[in-house]
C-alpha cells in the first residue's frame, strides 16, 4: 500500500499556518467532554498532557516511573536548537529546516521538518516563561553554543542538564494542571495493551506496578509519547525501563512501524568496562565544541600513555577527514569514523575499543576554569565512572546506541494509521529521517507536545462524538484477559535463564549484526538468531514472584518479550534497505572512502511495516518522500 | 572482591521487615553499586528466591529514582553522588554493607528498598510552577536575567527530587527540596508575581504531608547528590516571612 502522509500542499513557508487554519476546532465548552489518554510523561507527553489539560480537555496521563519528572528526557545533556538567530550568525527557519533535512540524510518528510523549525522559537520563549534557567550572559541575554551538523550557534542550554531543566519545566506545567483537576496522573503504571474498537483507538490496558492489578482505561483518543527502543541492544544510553512495549502493543494491533533500522549510535559515550555492565553513559556532544578526537597514528602506540604520544604521532581523524566541520561532524559520521579507527587496530583503552577526546588545547587556550564552567558536571560524571581525571588526561569515548529515529508511522497530524492513535516525540518516526542532529530531540519532543498536538488532535476530535465507547465494551474485557493470560504464561515457564541473560543475548546479536555496520550476511544471521532467542525465552525463562505484587522481573520479562518480536522486524527493515543512509550503514553500499551511499531512485521512501504476528513476514507499506524545497544531494561535511 | 550485604527486606507496606544477609561474590571494582546488586539478584533468582526490589532507572545520576541508605548514609555518603553513580572501587574486599530504604513518615515502604515518594509530588502541585499558558508568552530575551541570577536559579533547579534530604534529616524535613523550587522561581522575573502564594502553599503542604520542619542540622546538604546548598532554606524562610507582609 502507498501511504499518504497528508502533508499540506502549497508553499512550505505557509504550510503549517494554512493547515492550522484549515483544521476544525473543538468548542471550548465541548472540550471537557473528550477524554484523552497520554502515555509517557517526558518532554512530548508531559508538554502535551499539560497543554491539552490547560485547553480544557479531560486528560489522564500515565508513566511507569514514580514521578512524571523522571522520564528519560531528563538525561539529555547538551541543549535544544532554535532558529532565533540571536548570535546574528546567519540562522533562519529555513536554515534549521535545511540542516535537519540534510542531517537526516534526506529521509524525512519536508513539511513536518519545516513545522518543527518554525515552532522552535516558540519553545524557547515557553520554557523561559516557565522559569527554565537557561545559560545567560552577564547582561542577561540568552547564550548559545554549537552542535554537530550546523555551522551556526543555535543551541540553548542549561549547563550540562538541559533535558532535566526542560522536563522540569513541562513537569511544572503538568503539576499545575494536576492541581487544577484537568489532568489525572497515574504513576508507576505501565501500558501493556492498546484497545482498538472497530479499527479505532479507544483506550489502553495498564498494569499497576505496585499492586500488579491489570486494568483498562477508555479515551476518545490515545497519545503515545513513550520514547525510543534502543534498549533492544541491551547496552545503551537509555534508562533501564525504556522499552518498545507501548509502541509494540500498538503495532500488534495494526499500527505501522516505520524505519526501525534508523537508530542513532552516539559517538561520545564512555566505553564499556566489562561483561557485567548494565548500561552505557553518554558524554554530551557539546564536548566536541572544545574537545578534539584522536587516536595514535601507529598501532604500536596504542598501549602508551596519551601524554607520551607526540603531536606528530596523533591522528586527529575527524579534522583530517572532514576539515570544514571537523570535530563537529554529525553523529552518524563521527561514530563510524571512531569505529573505523578501532577496526584499524588504533583504538585505545581496554579491548582497544575507544578513541581519545582531548581537551588539552582548549585548556591551554581558555584555562581549566572556563572548561570547568562549561562542562564541569560531565567531567565529574566521567571521573565517577572511570576513575580518571579528564582535565589531566584525555577522555576515552566510544559509540553507543542512543536514540531511535524510527518509530510508529504517523501522518502530518501525528496520527498513526489507526484513527485516534497519536504518537509524539521519539516514539514516532517523523522528523529526523535517518539520523538526528544533536539538540534536536528536545526540540521535537516539546514541539510535538506544546505546539503540534493541541492543534492536530482537535481536527480529529471535532469529527467524532465523545464517550461513545467506554470501558464496559467487550474489547476492554478481552484485552485485560489477554494481558493476564500472558502474565500467567510468563510466570509458569520456570526455566533456567534469567530475563537479563536472555536480554544480553539479544543485545549481542543486535549490536554485532544490526549495529553500526550491517551486511547482507550479518542481517541474515540476526534474522536466524532472533527467533531462536525468542523461542528459548518462551520455553526457558525464569520469572520469579507473583502477578499480583510489585514484581520487577515480570516487568522486565514483558518488555523483553516485545523486544524479541520487534527486533526481527528491525533486522528485516535493515536487510530490505539496500542503501546506506544516516545511521543505517550497509557495508555493501559505500563509496571508495567509506562514506554512506544513498540510493534515492529506489529508497526515497519511509518503510512502514505492518506486523503480522511473530514468525510471519511483516508487510511493507511505502510512503514516498517528495523533496520540493531542498535539492537531494550527497551529504558532505568535508 | 567479596562482600557481605545486610539488606532490608519487606514484602509490603503492612508487612514486618527485617535485614537479611547475602554474599556478593567476585565483585569488580569497575561495577556500579546497582550492578553489584543486579548480580546478587541474578543469584537469588537462580536459587529460586525473590530478588531484592529497588528503584532505579537512568543509572546516570539524573532521574532521581534510586534511593538507598547505605551504611547509614543516603546514597552512600559520597560527595555529590547518587547510588547509581557509586562505584565498587570505594569498597574493600570483606566489607560488610548495610542497605536500607529511605526512612520517613511521609515515605511509606512499598516493598524492600522501594518507597512511595508521592508526598513530594503534592508539594510541587501546590505551587512549584509559574502560571503561564502554552503559547502567548514574551520573547525569551524580553526580560533580561543577568548571569549571576540565572546561575543562582540553576544552582537551585539542579535538584533531582530523590528525597535524600528527607532521608538524612532527623526531622524528616523536605525543606531543602521545597526551598530549591521556591528559591529558583522567586529569583526569576517570571516567577516573582506568584512568589507569595507559592511559598505559602508549598511550605504548608510540606507540613501537612507529614514532613518535619528544619532545625538547621544541614544533614540534607551533606546527603544531596546534587550539592543543593542550605542557603536556599534561608531564602525560603525569608520568602515565607515576606509572604505575610
Amino acid at each position: 500500500m502507498i501511504l499518504d502522509g497528508k502533508a499540506p500542499t502549497g508553499p512550505i513557508e505557509k504550510s503549517w499556518d494554512k493547515h492550522r487554519f484549515d483544521m476544525k476546532l473543538v468548542n471550548p465548552s465541548n472540550k471537557r467532554k473528550f477524554k484523552i489518554l497520554v502515555v509517557g510523561t517526558g518532554l512530548a507527553g508531559g508538554a502535551g498532557a499539560a497543554s491539552l489539560g490547560e485547553l480544557g480537555y479531560n486528560v489522564e496521563a500515565f508513566c511507569y516511573q514514580d514521578s512524571a519528572r523522571r522520564a528519560h528526557s531528563i538525561a539529555a545533556q547538551g541543549g535544544i536548537n532554535a532558529a532565533k538567530n540571536y548570535p546574528n550568525d546567519g540562522d533562519s527557519i529555513y536554515r534549521l529546516f535545511y540542516d535537519t533535512i540534510k542531517g537526516g540524510d534526506f529521509r524525512a518528510r519536508e513539511a513536518d521538518v519545516w513545522r518543527l523549525a518554525q515552532v522552535s522559537n516558540n519553545i524557547i520563549d515557553q520554557c523561559v516563561a516557565q522559569g527554565v534557567p537557561f545559560a545567560r550572559d552577564y547582561a542577561g541575554y540568552l547564550d548559545n553554543r554549537s552542535f554537530g551538523g550546523a555551522q551556526v550557534s543555535r543551541t540553548f542550554y542549561a549547563r550540562g542538564q538541559t533535558g532535566q531543566q526542560l522536563l522540569l519545566g513541562a513537569y511544572s506545567a503538568l503539576s499545575r494542571q494536576v492541581k487544577a483537576g484537568t489532568v489525572k496522573l497515574h504513576q508507576r503504571t505501565e501500558m501493556v495493551d492498546l484497545v482498538v474498537v472497530d479499527g479505532v483507538a479507544k483506550g489502553i490496558t495498564v498494569r499497576n506496578l505496585i499492586t500488579g492489578k491489570i486494568e483498562s482505561h477508555w479515551g476518545d483518543a490515545v497519545i503515545l509519547a513513550t520514547g525510543g527502543y534502543v534498549n533492544v541492544f541491551y547496552l545503551s544510553t537509555n534508562a533501564m525501563g525504556c522499552s518498545v512495549t507501548a509502541a509494540w502493543k500498538a503495532a500488534q494491533k495494526g499500527a505501522y512501524f516505520a524505519n526501525p533500522c534508523y537508530t542513532q549510535i552516539h559517538p561520545t559515550c564512555i566505553p564499556q568496562h566489562g561483561d557485567k555492565q548494565s548500561k552505557l553513559t553518554l558524554m554530551s556532544e557539546s564536548l566536541r565544541n572544545d574537545g578534539r578526537c584522536w587516536v595514535p597514528k601507529k598501532a604500536a602506540d596504542c598501549e602508551n600513555l596519551a601524554g607520551d604520544i607526540t603531536e606528530d604521532d596523533r591522528d586527529y581523524y575527524l579534522e583530517r577527514k572532514y576539515p570544514s566541520f571537523g570535530n563537529l561532524a554529525p553523529r552518524d559520521i563521527a561514530s563510524r569514523a571512531a569505529k573505523e579507527q578501532c577496526d584499524d587496530e588504533r583504538g585505545v583503552g581496554p579491548g582497544k575499543r575507544g578513541v581519545y577526546l582531548d581537551f588539552a588545547d582548549s585548556i591551554n587556550r581558555l584555562g581549566e576554569e572556563t572548561i570547568r564552567g562549561r562542562y564541569g558536571n560531565l567531567f565529574e560524571m566521567y571521573e565517577k565512572i572511570t576513575d580518571e581525571n579528564a582535565y589531566q588526561q584525555p577522555m576515552r569515548i566510544y559509540p553507543a546506541p542512543h536514540y531511535s529515529m524510527g518509530g510508529l508511522w504517523v501522518d502530518y497530524n501525528c496520527m498513526s494509521n489507526i484513527p485516534g492513535l497519536f504518537v509524539l516525540g521519539e516514539a514516532n518516526f517523523s522528523v529526523h529521517g535517518a539520523n538526528r542532529l544533536g539538540a534536536s530531540a528536545l526540540m521535537q519532543g516539546l514541539a510535538d507536545g506544546y505546539f503540534v498536538i493541541p492543534y492536530t488532535i482537535a481536527g480529529y476530535l471535532a469529527g467524532i462524538t465523545p464517550g461513545t465507547v467506554k470501558d464496559d465494551h467487550a474489547e476492554f474485557k478481552r484485552s485485560v484477559e489477554e494481558v493476564e493470560g500472558q502474565t500467567n504464561k510468563l510466570l509458569n515457564i520456570n526455566g533456567k535463564k534469567t530475563v537479563s541473560e536472555l536480554h544480553r543475548e539479544l543485545g549481542k546479536v543486535m549490536w554485532e549484526d544490526v549495529g553500526m555496520a550491517r551486511s547482507d550476511a550479518s542481517l541474515n544471521n540476526a534474522i536466524k538468531r532472533i527467533p531462536e532467542i525468542r523461542e528459548e525465552f518462551w520455553n526457558n525463562v525464569n520469572v520469579t514472584g507473583e502477578a499480583g505484587e510489585l514484581n520487577q522481573q515480570l516487568e522486565n520479562a514483558g518488555r523483553l518479550a516485545d523486544f524479541l518480536e520487534f527486533a526481527e522486524v528491525f533486522a528485516k527493515d535493515a536487510l530490505h534497505r539496500e542503501e546506506s543512509c544516516g545511521g543505517h550503514f550497509r557495508t555493501e553500499h559505500q563509496t571508495d572512502d567509506g562514506e554512506a551511499m544513498r540510493d534515492d531512485e529506489n529508497f526515497a521512501y519511509a518503510a512502514a511495516w505492518e506486523f503480522k504476528g511473530a514468525g510471519n513476514e511483516p508487510e511493507l507499506h511505502k510512503e514516498p518522500l517528495k523533496f520540493e524545497n531542498v535539492k537531494l544531494a550527497v551529504r558532505s561535511y568535508k | 572482591m567479596n562482600l557481605t550485604l545486610h539488606v532490608w527486606r519487606q514484602k509490603g507496606p503492612e508487612a514486618k521487615g527485617e535485614l537479611e544477609t547475602y554474599q556478593a561474590k567476585n565483585v569488580s571494582e569497575d561495577q556500579s553499586f546497582l550492578e553489584m546488586l543486579d548480580d546478587v539478584n541474578e543469584d537469588l533468582i537462580k536459587a529460586g528466591k525473590d530478588p531484592i526490589a529497588f528503584d532505579h532507572d537512568c543509572r546516570e545520576g539524573i532521574c532521581g529514582m534510586c534511593s538507598q541508605v547505605i551504611n547509614g548514609k543516603p546514597h552512600g555518603g559520597q560527595e555529590r553522588t547518587t547510588v547509581c553513580q557509586l562505584h565498587m572501587r570505594s569498597f574493600n574486599d570483606g566489607d560488610e554493607i548495610f542497605i536500607e530504604p529511605w526512612r520517613a513518615k511521609a515515605f511509606p515502604i512499598h516493598k524492600d528498598l522501594i518507597v512511595d515518594r508521592n508526598a513530594l509530588e503534592v508539594i510541587m502541585q501546590a505551587g512549584g510552577f509559574t502560571s503561564c499558558h502554552t503559547g502567548g508568552v514574551a520573547d525569551g530575551n524580553a526580560l533580561l536575567i543577568p548571569k549571576p541570577v540565572a546561575d543562582y536559579a540553576m544552582d537551585a533547579a539542579e535538584c533531582i527530587g530523590c528525597g535524600a534530604c528527607v532521608a538524612s534529616c532527623p526531622n524528616s524535613s523536605a525543606m531543602l527540596f521545597t526551598s530549591a523550587k521556591v528559591a529558583q522561581l522567586a529569583v526569576l522575573p517570571q516567577g516573582k508575581g506568584e512568589a507569595k502564594a507559592r511559598v505559602k502553599n508549598m511550605t504548608e503542604t510540606m507540613l501537612s504531608e507529614g514532613f518535619g520542619n528544619c532545625t538547621n542540622h544541614y544533614e540534607c546538604q551533606e546527603a544531596c547528590p546534587k550539592g543543593i546548598n542550605v542557603k536556599f532554606i534561608a531564602t525560603l524562610n525569608r520568602e515565607y516571612i515576606k509572604s505575610f507582609c
